[in-house]
């Protein structure tokens, strides 16, 4: 009878220290990051908190947003020199460490105050953060002119088609012959046929975006054409007489 | 009685009708008038510009003092960008009549340089003034057939919306004055010698290096499709096309496609024909939910990029756009940022595959670069900044300057407020070459 009692006892201690344990070991490592490192460029929830732990601190003075910038990558760094830490501006495990416990972090109130009016977070509540990277020199509103553009040109050539189309609209902005802006370029008059009959209005897809996106990054699979066209279309005859560089889906590309 | 009800009913439709035929009628007159407006605007505002442009560089050659002279220089660089910009408006795209922008471009960019340039110790050369002389000669020329077709056009009500018809339908070569005008514009601009800058004075126009200082020998075509499938996804059922460059490409290179519906993936990657360098590959799949942090995706950017023998580069940038990793590399060389060098690769988040590289700034550019010595000191340079940017990190680098000439530099990166900025100071002569403000993040909308 006693050996039954104790042995009840000890299960109740084991099966509360098995609940337990885990539970504020699981909730301590809830509320620091995860093991990611992290570092300039990156997004998502660990650069929220980032973000978060070194406002509280008083380090970070912009917004929460999820986008590690140049202003989280500098205040990353002073937080990282009044702590005695390597300098290098990436939040690795000791730097998030000290961090972490240096800071409080309630990811519930944090989110709250970073969604309050802002209307792209409430239609899309995947969307964690509120901001995002863009290539260097071009808006988010280039970006969706040009998937536009490119969608209304070239939504049934393959994917590299369309990159190509987007990197012939970025070669003519380079171009001394062409205007120099992504708009001067689209709708200089007869240019591109989708601007002319209305196309460039169609909702443009993912694909054309990431086709925008890869051009604008620095990837031209033209070798730096400024003149395309459907041979089976074309109405112009001097278009012919341009030096032809290669040929992607339904369009030679041209100098 | 029915009768009555229907003529009445079938009078009012017709009468109905009219009035809706002749208000669309109407509407479409007023549209058409706009858009043939907008054309007369850019079309007259063009011919002006091209006055004033004579104008100005006959002043400014007549010009003694270096105070009046630059900023005379400048109003010429304004006046052709903005005739640049008029030019841009007109429904000229099909039309030849790129010669004529691109002298355009080019006395823009040759006023510019003389404009930004310190006329009190360095004034403008025998050369430059005989430029400038053949130029207010040439603006003369350009001035004479514009005002030709202006003239044509004022005097039989031409209208631009016949031009944008007739090379709608691919009749350009039918009789149309305007367009005629504009061909013999062309033919004058072709007129003038083109070394008329000589050829180390033009800048801005993009310089096609070629890949002059590629190593190796030309390859095969299977040897090319060899080479490619090291970089895409490639199974047994891949289909494979290859296609040699077209006859307008300056440099020889093979194009090859690889569709492979194991990966369900479609790769192109283009080679050189010397040397089989790639050039640039671009993987496309569906990608999955982010798995990889971005500092791991980097870390695989490197590797790749060791792995393909690329030597003196560093990690300079990296980007998380959604489920893709965008890795920016410069050349290095002891300590030293060379700009230039610069190529960049694309890794998937969600498995950390290599689908993309960019390699053309790099192969065009890359060479042995000697004398990296700074001729002033760090401090020096520091004193060049505005004291208001606090600087945070400091260093040597090689950029293209505006004359798209490499030039050593010390580059700082600093902060001011809330932005961040970084700065190139000239490490021979001290001026301030580059100032640049960082900014990659936008809000949501």
């Amino acid at each position: 009878m006693r050996s039954i009692h104790s042995f009840i006892k000890i299960l109740a201690v084991c099966t509360l220290l098995t609940v337990v344990v885990p539970l504020t070991g699981g909730e301590h490592r809830s509320e620091a990051f995860s093991n990611q490192v992290i570092q300039k460029g990156a997004v998502g929830d660990d650069v929220i908190e980032l973000q978060a732990r070194l406002e509280h601190l008083g380090y970070y003075k912009g917004k929460v947003d999820g986008v590690f910038g140049w202003g989280t990558y500098w205040a990353l760094r002073n937080f990282q020199q009044k702590f005695g830490l390597p300098v290098d501006g990436i939040a690795g495990s000791k730097t998030k460490q000290k961090l972490a416990k240096a800071s409080k972090y309630d990811a519930k109130s944090v989110k709250s105050r970073m969604y309050k009016g802002n209307t792209a977070a409430k239609k899309a509540p995947q969307s964690k953060v509120t901001a995002s990277n863009v290539p260097k020199g071009f808006s988010k509103n280039d970006i969706q002119l040009m998937s536009n553009a490119v969608h209304g040109e070239a939504r049934g050539e393959p994917y590299i088609g369309q990159v190509a189309v987007a990197a012939v609209i970025i070669n003519r902005m380079q171009s001394s012959s062409f205007p120099s802006t992504i708009s001067g370029v689209i709708f200089e008059p007869r240019a591109f046929t989708a601007v002319a009959d209305g196309q460039i209005w169609l909702t443009p897809n993912e694909t054309s975006k990431k086709a925008v996106l890869d051009a604008l990054n620095g990837w031209d699979p033209t070798g730096n054409a400024i003149y395309y066209f459907n041979p089976d279309t074309a109405t112009s005859a001097w278009i012919w007489s341009r030096p032809q560089i290669k040929r992607i889906g339904k369009h030679i590309f041209c100098k | 009685m029915l009768r009555g009800i229907i003529i009445a009913v079938l009078s009012i439709a017709v009468v109905g009708t009219g009035y809706w035929g002749y208000q669309e009628h109407k509407e479409k007159n007023a549209i058409l008038v706009n858009a043939e407006n907008t054309y007369q605007r850019a079309f007259h505002d063009l011919t002006y510009q091209m006055d004033l442009l004579h104008d100005k560089i006959g002043t400014s050659l007549a010009m003694n003092s270096k105070t009046s002279l630059s900023p005379a220089l400048a109003e010429v660089w304004r006046i052709t960008s903005e005739a640049h910009n008029d030019v841009g408006q007109l429904p000229l795209t099909l039309l030849p009549f790129n010669k004529t922008e691109e002298f355009l471009a080019d006395i823009g960019e040759f006023t510019y340089r003389t404009a930004v340039r310190d006329l009190d110790k360095n004034p403008l050369s025998d050369k430059e003034y005989q430029n400038l002389q053949s130029l207010y000669k040439q603006s003369a020329d350009i001035q004479k057939d514009l005002r030709q077709v202006q003239h044509l056009v004022l005097k039989n009500n031409l209208r631009w919306m016949d031009v944008e018809l007739a090379l709608a339908s691919g009749k350009e070569n039918a009789d149309n004055t305007i367009i005629d005008g504009f061909k013999t514009v062309e033919k004058t601009v072709e007129g003038f010698s083109e070394n008329n800058f000589g050829p180390t004075e033009i800048g801005m126009r993009k310089k096609d290096e070629r890949f002059r200082d590629l190593k190796g020998p030309k390859i095969s075509q299977e040897r090319a499709v060899e080479i490619a499938k090291k970089y895409s996804p490639y199974g047994s059922k891949a289909e494979i096309r290859v296609t040699k460059n077209g006859k307008g490409s300056d440099y020889g290179f093979y194009s090859i496609d690889v569709k492979s519906p194991e990966h369900k993936a479609e790769s192109t990657i283009d080679i050189t024909e010397k040397g089989g360098y790639p050039i640039w590959f671009i993987v496309s799949r569906e990608l999955g939910n982010q798995k990889l942090s971005l500092n791991e995706a980097g870390n695989r950017a490197v590797a790749f990029v060791k792995e393909n023998k690329f030597e003196d580069f560093e990690l300079f940038e990296s980007f998380q756009f959604d489920s893709v990793g965008i890795f920016t590399f410069v050349g290095s060389k002891n300590g030293v940022r060379i700009y230039p060098d610069t190529f960049k690769v694309k890794v998937a988040l969600d498995n950390g595959g290599i689908i993309g590289f960019s390699g053309e700034d790099y192969l065009k550019s890359h060479h042995e670069r000697n004398n990296l010595k700074p001729s002033i000191t760090v401090e020096e340079a520091m004193s060049k900044v505005n004291p208001n940017v606090k600087i945070m990190d400091k260093g040597l680098a090689v950029i293209l300057s505006k004359l798209n000439k490499e030039v050593l530099c010390h580059e700082f990166t600093g902060t001011m407020g809330k932005d961040t900025y970084r700065i190139f100071v000239n490490a021979e002569t001290g001026e301030e070459e580059q100032v640049e403000k960082l900014d990659n993040v936008e809000p949501n909308f």
